[in-house]
């Protein structure tokens, strides 16, 4: 009797503490996603349209879709870019603000402020840098580099992307790596100097190393980032010039909301799922694999 | 020794502030222009305006109907992190103490769920929120909140059930003894203290959802509940390159976070850093 009393009680809580939890991620992330890999297998343009069942076809469109696998490269490319620049440069302004200057804590708040705005705000501000200001600037000192304007050029245009990202994100990795830096052991640096390391033979042996966990964590924040970007790219290049720029979230978006496609559309963003799942995963795995213990 | 220490010191001095300079000027460029005619800032971008004129300000202040689309972000943005914090820390509560086999399986897909990107639930959102339900149309805001607990829930779990696991055991069965029952414990011993990351998880939400724009673009169809970042893109598609107006915009959209920036950035350095430490 008491028994069944108190099992009751443990129901009630479950449901109490539980139950709203599970309510919003169901019906927001886990029934989307499971009715998302259903509706893979219709053929359906607009979400008006009947439903009609037609296999792997979409997979196959989407196999087929030169379009899509051209930005899965582009945004592999722009990955690999941001991933490696935003480390190291977040990397190293943390190294900057825990060197002990008198300026650092004012340092930090000025280089994180970029990631308290969003992408698509941030691309307007740099498309007025891009557009307006430096080709006014390369005007007036005659340097020709500057003068044109950077969003035009294919090339260009896609490392602009990349610099604003760096610009946009490192502020955040900095703040992890400060955390990781400043829970290194005094005495295992002063150990190391004793010892007669340089500053490099420090940096490279004792404080990477020790790093890692911070690492483990920035580079999955920055290829999950990278892999996923869509607002920044909208707002600075919107794909162009001539699609050269088109990552992949924005073609998953076209091909759905603009070409109407969202039978294909729903594949490549599955297919997309997969990639992003595994790299993450690999990355993860890897990494653990390297931590050492302090 | 000591001649090689200021050189070092000097360097740091030297790149911090070349870094500083790189980081704000972005801003600094936004500032000065958005006092500016088209024609003024055509021709010097890099230079202080001629006269501090306030009516594009104005102006701008209209035509993005500011205060209703201020609003809407407010809203928005509050009452989604006060949920998911409300939410969250319940769930991650009872999954710590309570580490069933299902509620370890729980756990395990929310942590998993992490990697799916928005591109792969936004078509079957739309078109089962959208087109089947038709709520898109009829209760934009409320549904959008809704989405914000479900996307932000398993992050904040995640956190919530890190720091958990660090609280006693013990204060809370001196509580149940004096005769609390799992609510009373939860609300009035275990809540308060969790402030430390309740502060990281809230800023973490407040910035994302802020800042969100393509959820928002995709549910908010109609201007009277359009966010700031939606209304940014509505307003740069309507004036393209009218730099005298789209820059007043810009400043405008970024002015409310810059100000809760200037308000409590040591919380937030400190919240950001804290959330990294797992």
């Amino acid at each position: 009797m008491k028994d069944r009393k108190r099992d009751l009680a443990n129901v009630g809580n479950s449901i109490l503490f539980l139950g709203p939890t599970t309510v919003f991620f169901a019906i927001t992330v886990l029934i989307p996603f499971a009715y998302g890999i259903y509706l893979t297998f219709f053929k359906m343009n607009s979400p008006t349209d009947p439903m009609v069942f037609s296999g792997l076809l979409n997979y196959l469109n989407a196999l087929k879709d030169a379009d899509f696998w051209s930005s899965l490269w582009l945004t592999l490319k722009f990955v690999i870019a941001t991933v490696f620049f935003v480390n190291l440069v977040g990397f190293g302004l943390a190294y900057l603000v825990t060197s002990g200057i008198k300026i650092q804590n004012s340092m930090r708040t000025a280089y994180f402020t970029p990631n308290l705005i969003g992408g698509l705000v941030l691309g307007y501000i740099w498309q007025f840098v891009f557009v307006q200001s430096l080709p006014a600037l390369g005007e007036k000192l005659g340097i020709t580099w500057l003068k044109l304007g950077w969003l035009g050029d294919p090339h260009m245009a896609f490392w602009s992307l990349v610099l604003v990202t760096i610009w946009q994100t490192s502020g955040y990795m900095m703040i992890i790596f400060i955390a990781g830096l400043i829970s290194i052991p005094k005495d295992l640096i002063e150990a190391s100097t004793i010892d007669g390391a340089g500053p490099f033979r420090r940096l490279f042996n004792v404080t990477l190393p020790l790093m890692v966990p911070s690492f483990v964590v920035t580079i999955f924040l920055s290829l999950k980032n990278a892999f996923m970007v869509y607002d920044l790219n909208f707002s600075l290049t919107k794909g162009g010039p001539f699609n050269s720029t088109l990552m992949v979230s924005m073609h998953v978006v076209n091909k759905a909301f603009v070409e109407a496609n969202y039978g294909t559309g729903q594949s490549e963003a599955i297919i997309l799922f997969f990639i992003v799942a595994v790299v993450t995963g690999i990355q993860v795995y890897f990494s653990k694999k390297m931590e050492v213990e302090a | 020794m000591n001649r090689q220490r200021i050189a070092t010191s000097t360097m740091v001095y030297i790149i911090s502030i070349v870094a500083l300079i790189c980081f704000v000027f972005p801003f600094f460029l936004l500032i000065i222009n958005s006092f500016k005619s088209n024609g003024e800032i055509l021709t010097s971008p890099f230079s202080f305006p001629q006269h501090w004129n306030f009516a594009h300000f104005s102006d701008v202040f209209a035509k993005m109907n500011f205060l209703v689309t201020f609003k809407n972000s407010f809203i928005i943005t509050t009452l989604s992190t006060l949920l998911i914090v409300f939410f969250s820390s319940m769930a991650a509560y009872h999954l710590v103490r309570k580490p069933t086999k299902y509620n370890k399986f729980f756990f395990t897909i929310l942590v998993a769920s992490m990697v799916i990107p928005f591109q792969s639930l936004m078509i079957p959102l739309i078109y089962i929120y959208g087109a089947k339900l038709q709520l898109i149309d009829t209760i934009p805001i409320p549904l959008l909140i809704f989405f914000y607990i479900g996307f932000g829930s398993a992050l904040s779990i995640f956190m919530f059930h890190g720091f958990i696991k660090s609280v006693p055991v013990e204060i809370e069965e001196a509580a149940r003894i004096d005769g609390c029952n799992t609510i009373q414990t939860f609300f009035l011993i275990v809540f308060p203290m969790l402030k430390p990351i309740t502060v990281t998880i809230s800023i973490l939400n407040v910035l994302w959802i802020w800042n969100d724009y393509l959820l928002p673009s995709l549910v908010l169809n109609d201007e009277s509940v359009y966010t700031m970042p939606v209304q940014m893109k509505v307003f740069n598609g309507t004036y393209m390159n009218n730099w005298e107006l789209l820059i007043p915009a810009i400043l405008l959209t970024v002015i409310p976070i810059l100000i809760m920036y200037m308000i409590g950035q040591k919380s937030i350095i400190n919240g950001v850093m804290q959330g990294s430490i797992k």
